[in-house]
């Protein structure tokens, strides 16, 4: 299966974005596998950062985790002022305590612009950049959270596998 | 297992624990069976609760999708509680397994329904079938896929 569509510029990226490994994540904020995965990608960004570029996008399973989309909404939202991976890294490392005071509460500790980031989280781009995200994953053959891409083919592993691979494949 | 232009067998079995579902009053729409092991499998990688999630997807093409297992109605409505799914949950309780036994996805060894897929056009033809690895929740893509080649033609 592959991912379809292909990694553009409007997908959020870190590390060397002119990396030849390229590491899609589909996420949910508020799935437990994912918070597990979380300092797993770090690790994996930390020592291979310059070699990996590592793209998330949204995949909130919304009947079952009811803070997955408003905070997809909130990452989406403090993009916008600049702080995509600030907001995603705070929301994951603070995984227990998530909803939707707490979402504001991470805005002001971001120092985001606050009523710029309430009328953005009401927005119908906004909300559609989640949909779209997360149409992409279905018809990319995403399964569950989180489902990581390599090199545009679905990688069939968790993140403690996909960091193994790197580690024997990339020097 | 069945294949594609074969006739999709008629049945009639519990949706909830008072009201049965038959196949073939639903003649005129486009149906997707997910056969399946069993209800309470991993939270986050759950096929019927990934499946909640692209109801709208499927209604796009005038889609009905319907979960089934040797589960009994009591287990299905707690799993659909607890999961907030909004799409039936079929009962192949008794005799056990019988639907799933002929659509060829009877897994004897297991006493559960193997993990397969078939869409079944308006007329009650199905129209793809797809047997997936029992560990590995298929996803969606290949429902779609088949879906839209059935609104093609």
């Amino acid at each position: 299966m592959s991912l379809k569509p292909a990694v553009s510029k409007t997908d959020h990226a870190q590390g060397n974005v002119d990396a030849d490994l390229v590491i899609v994540e589909y996420g949910d904020y508020q799935c437990p596998y994912c918070g597990a995965a979380y300092p797993v990608l770090k690790e994996l960004m930390k020592e291979f950062g310059s070699q990996i570029k590592f793209v998330f996008r949204n995949f909130p399973l919304s009947e079952m985790h009811r803070y997955a989309r408003p905070a997809a909404l909130a990452a989406e939202a403090a993009n916008l002022q600049g702080k995509f991976w600030e907001m995603h890294d705070a929301i994951y490392e603070n995984q227990q305590d998530l909803n939707e005071n707490f979402l504001m509460k991470l805005a002001e500790k971001l120092k985001l612009n606050i009523p710029e980031f309430d009328k953005d989280l009401e927005s119908t781009e906004l909300a559609n950049k989640v949909d779209a995200d997360f149409e992409s994953g279905i018809i990319s053959g995403v399964n569950g959270t989180p489902s990581f891409f390599v090199n545009g083919n679905k990688f069939n592993g968790g993140a403690e596998d996909l960091l193994e691979l790197v580690r024997e494949n990339v020097k | 297992m069945l294949q594609k232009n074969d006739v999709a067998p008629d049945f009639t079995l519990f949706a909830t624990p008072d009201q049965k579902i038959k196949l073939s009053e639903f003649k005129g729409k486009n149906v997707i069976l997910a056969f399946y092991p069993a209800d309470w499998s991993p939270v986050c990688s759950d096929q019927m609760a990934l499946y909640n999630e692209t109801l709208k997807f499927f209604k796009q093409y005038d889609a009905e999708l319907f979960g089934i297992s040797v589960d009994s109605k009591w287990c299905h409505l707690a799993f659909s509680q607890s999961r907030n799914l909004h799409f039936p949950l079929l009962a192949d309780f008794e005799a056990k397994g019988e639907i799933a036994r002929k659509y060829g996805v009877y897994d004897e060894e297991e006493g559960e329904c193997k993990r397969a897929l078939f869409v079944i056009n308006k007329d009650g033809i199905i129209e793809w079938s797809y047997l997936s690895p029992t560990a590995i929740n298929p996803g969606a893509d290949g429902i779609l896929e088949a879906l839209e080649t059935l609104k093609t033609k």
